[in-house]
């Protein structure tokens, strides 16, 4: 169903009738909740349920916007309910922000929307409160979204790197690398049925694990820089040293072939719906079989483990295939395909 | 200095063809490798096919490196 | 076509590390091998086999990276090149981040050049397609394996007639470089890994020479870590047995005379010259230049305002190129120069010798 208008002016974003017509006709049609519906300044919410308020914020830039497995929108949403989670907060309310470029296809927009639809009726989640800005030809990428997003922590829940000790495991809920792996093969002209984005909410899955009693130490996503990136901050921030084991970890064949095309490093690239869950061993188990039936596909695994540290610094380190040890170290700068 | 891959040749103009590895599909120049056949295993870098595998000789290669796993396992 | 499980790569693994500690100990002293391929290099720190070596056998890099022999000159013309008007630079990613004199691409993007990663080099011819109205060169950087693909580039340019693509030649030979290292005093050499997917194109043939003339074992060996041991056994193997062959242990792959339809692609296209090497200095026939015939195709030729070449200062890239030093023997190797912040091309390539010993071997963090 095309609800915008095929070609977007900048007079959609000037504030008078057609931006009207814009949030009424696109935006809320999809989007639709009473809080969203009043259009007013600001959303007045309902009195927080018990516990901590949880708050965050993401900015999206994604070419293609569209992709195998999701969109822009789709992403938007999952990333900033995902981040919630990674607290331990129950998300509950989304602000959207788009900025759009004068001459976008009003077809990227409406899937856009349809796929932040999508996302909250996934994760439970509404939006609550939006914006759209109209830039120049030129000036911006087709489509940026900005969130933010409130959540709230129940009572006696403390999920943070602090808590992490030697001996804990390292849980992945799926396969590593969908997502970056998918976007780079868009830009390089490489396509594959079983290639697409992991983005998905997580939330549902990291509520199924602390409601069943699991005791869990930390949690993170690995976003923008993928699992090693995130091993090295938990790693500095803990204290502690990481030992991941290359024969566990669980990459999908295309996802490796991929990678070894275009010289990637398949646990430097993004997931948009994966979680990292640090757990005491005894229930490491329980994880991987929860975290199974949360994901499509399953393949949950454990890949690693929490050491003490023995020099000056924490290490992440990587048992390979073949037995050996060394270094993982953090990729510098934007990864680029290589054929050396 | 030299990424190059095993991709099997799944269809092929005269000069292009579609290669396939896990579920993985590129198209690539077959320039360099004009007598490539539907099925051949081909070893892509940078877009173009650059040579192909033997099964033969990847089979013996297979063998002589089984018998390092073999005396491992004797032990 | 199958390939070993997890668990049976492993105990092949073990097998030849077993069989390189016997064979060893029976020859009885120190050997040094170089690896002249980047591929080689990266394979190597990736899987972690330096340190399951046994002490008398050292493996060093050698000028494998093409991206880390390419003069710092050549990196200040494509800067300058891509700061013309009405002009794109297309280049591998490999390329994005290696320090100029002044600069780097991945910086002068920043401040408006134009400069476009690739994959593939028909990637740019296909940008010189769409974009008629721009000039489109191509850095043209690689060895023997990759030349061919930019020869073909250059063909399939002539016959559609985009006449709006060129290169900027840097393209290199191996076994030039391989002459100077073999009689160099400093280094002292049991042998060679060869690059098994040069030797795709050239033939292993091309090889020879290092028995034939110089008296020392070669093996061509594929990337898999089972395949660089298999080679590495196999040289000390000749060590002990008194032994100076080059043979081929890639052979599902590699043939004696190599890729001909590359091979004349190439010599179509190029003609090879005196080319200087970061660390070397000129190497006669070396390098890769396009032909005369080709000349509008030829960036060379395009006056652009260059800064004086200047070496970083410090920078010992040109001494571990050659495998004289190891990276950690440089003064400013992970203090100054690390991969975020690189001062030499050792550095930035993924599989720079420098970059790979930095992420892989490891530096304090490391027991």
């Amino acid at each position: 169903m095309s609800r915008t208008p095929p070609r977007l002016l900048l007079a959609h974003g000037a504030g008078g009738r057609l931006t009207r017509e814009l949030v009424t006709g696109t935006f809320l049609a999809a989007l639709d909740n009473p809080l969203l519906a009043t259009l007013t300044d600001a959303a007045v919410l309902p009195a927080l349920p018990a516990g901590r308020p949880a708050l965050t914020t993401d900015g999206f830039v994604v070419d293609p916007p569209i992709f195998p497995g999701g969109d822009l929108g789709y992403l938007s949403v999952c990333g900033t309910v995902n981040d919630l989670a990674m607290v331990g907060a129950r998300p509950l309310w989304l602000t959207w922000s788009l900025i759009l470029e004068e001459g976008v296809d009003g077809d990227l927009i409406d899937a856009c929307v349809d796929g932040a639809a999508r996302a909250c009726a996934e994760a439970g989640v509404a939006v609550v409160a939006g914006d759209t800005k109209v830039v120049p030809r030129g000036k911006g990428d087709r489509i940026f979204a900005v969130t933010a997003g409130l959540g709230v922590v129940p009572p006696g829940r403390h999920v943070n790197d602090d808590r992490i000790v030697p001996g804990d495991l390292i849980v992945a809920s799926g396969p590593l690398g969908d997502h970056g792996a998918t976007i780079m093969a868009c830009r390089h002209a490489m396509a594959g049925s079983g290639l697409h984005s992991d983005c998905a909410p997580v939330n549902g899955a990291v509520e199924a694990l602390l409601e069943a009693g699991i005791e869990v130490h930390s949690l993170h996503d690995p976003t923008r820089g993928g699992t090693l990136t995130v091993c090295h901050e938990v790693a500095e921030r803990s204290g502690h040293s990481i030992l991941l084991h290359e024969a566990d970890l669980p990459v999908r064949p295309e996802v490796r072939a991929v990678c070894e095309l275009l010289g990637l490093e398949a646990l430097g690239q993004a997931c948009e719906g994966r979680v990292l869950a640090w757990i005491p061993a005894t229930d490491a188990e329980r994880a991987v079989a929860l975290f199974d039936q949360h994901t499509p596909g399953g393949g949950a695994a454990v890949i690693g483990r929490v050491d003490a540290r023995s020099g000056r610094r924490p290490s992440v380190l990587l048992e390979t295939v073949i037995g050996g040890r060394r270094p993982v170290d953090l990729p510098s700068g934007s990864e680029q395909p290589r054929i050396c | 200095m030299c990424l190059a891959i095993p991709m099997v040749l799944t269809e092929r103009t005269e000069l292009e063809g579609v290669v396939e590895l896990d579920g993985v599909r590129r198209t690539v120049s077959l320039m360099l490798l004009p007598d490539a056949e539907v099925g051949d295993h081909l070893l892509i870098h940078a877009g173009f096919a650059i040579g192909s595998v033997d099964a033969d000789e990847a089979a013996k290669t297979l063998e002589i490196l089984r018998e390092f796993a073999d005396n491992m396992e004797a032990l | 076509m199958t390939s070993p499980s997890a668990g049976e790569e492993r105990r092949t693994v073990e097998g030849l590390l077993r069989s390189i500690r016997a064979e060893s100990a029976e020859v009885g002293r120190n050997l040094t091998f170089m690896e002249v391929c980047g591929t080689h290099t990266h394979s190597v720190g990736k899987a972690g086999l330096r340190r399951l070596l046994p002490p008398g056998v050292r493996l060093v890099s050698g000028p494998g990276c093409p991206v880390c022999v390419t003069p710092v000159g050549f990196l200040d013309r494509a800067v300058a090149l891509s700061r013309l008007p009405g002009t794109v630079v297309a280049t591998f990613g490999d390329l994005m981040r290696v320090p100029s004199s002044t600069t780097s691409l991945e910086r002068a993007q920043a401040e408006g050049a134009s400069v476009r990663v690739v994959y593939s080099p028909r990637d740019v011819v296909a940008l010189a397609r769409e974009r008629p109205d721009l000039r489109v060169i191509f850095l043209s950087v690689g060895f023997e394996t990759t030349t061919p693909t930019i020869a073909g580039a250059l063909a399939e340019a002539e016959a559609d007639g985009i006449d709006n693509f060129m290169v900027l030649a840097g393209n290199k030979i191996i076994p030039p470089a391989m002459e100077v290292l073999v009689r160099d005093e400093e280094l002292s050499l049991d042998g060679f890994l060869l690059p098994g997917h040069v030797s795709v194109i050239t033939g292993w043939h091309a090889f020879r020479f290092l028995a034939s003339e110089h008296g020392l074992p070669g093996v061509v060996v594929g990337f898999q870590p089972i395949d660089i041991l298999h080679g590495l056994l196999e040289l000390i193997r000749q060590q002990r047995a008194s032994e100076r062959n080059v043979v081929n242990l890639y052979g599902r792959v590699v043939s004696a005379e190599g890729n001909q339809a590359a091979q004349e692609l190439v010599e179509r296209m190029f003609t090879t010259a005196t080319t200087a090497w970061r660390g070397f200095g000129e190497i006669p026939a070396s390098g890769l230049v396009v032909r005369p015939e080709w000349s509008h195709r030829d960036a060379a030729r395009i006056e652009v305002d260059m800064p004086e070449p200047k070496e970083p200062v410090g920078c010992r890239c040109g001494d571990v190129l050659r495998g004289i030093i190891d990276p950690p023997e440089c003064p400013i190797f992970g203090s100054s120069c690390t991969p975020d912040d690189p001062v030499g091309a050792c550095m930035v390539s993924s599989e720079g010798t420098c970059a790979a010993w930095y992420r892989h071997e490891g530096l304090e963090t490391f027991q």
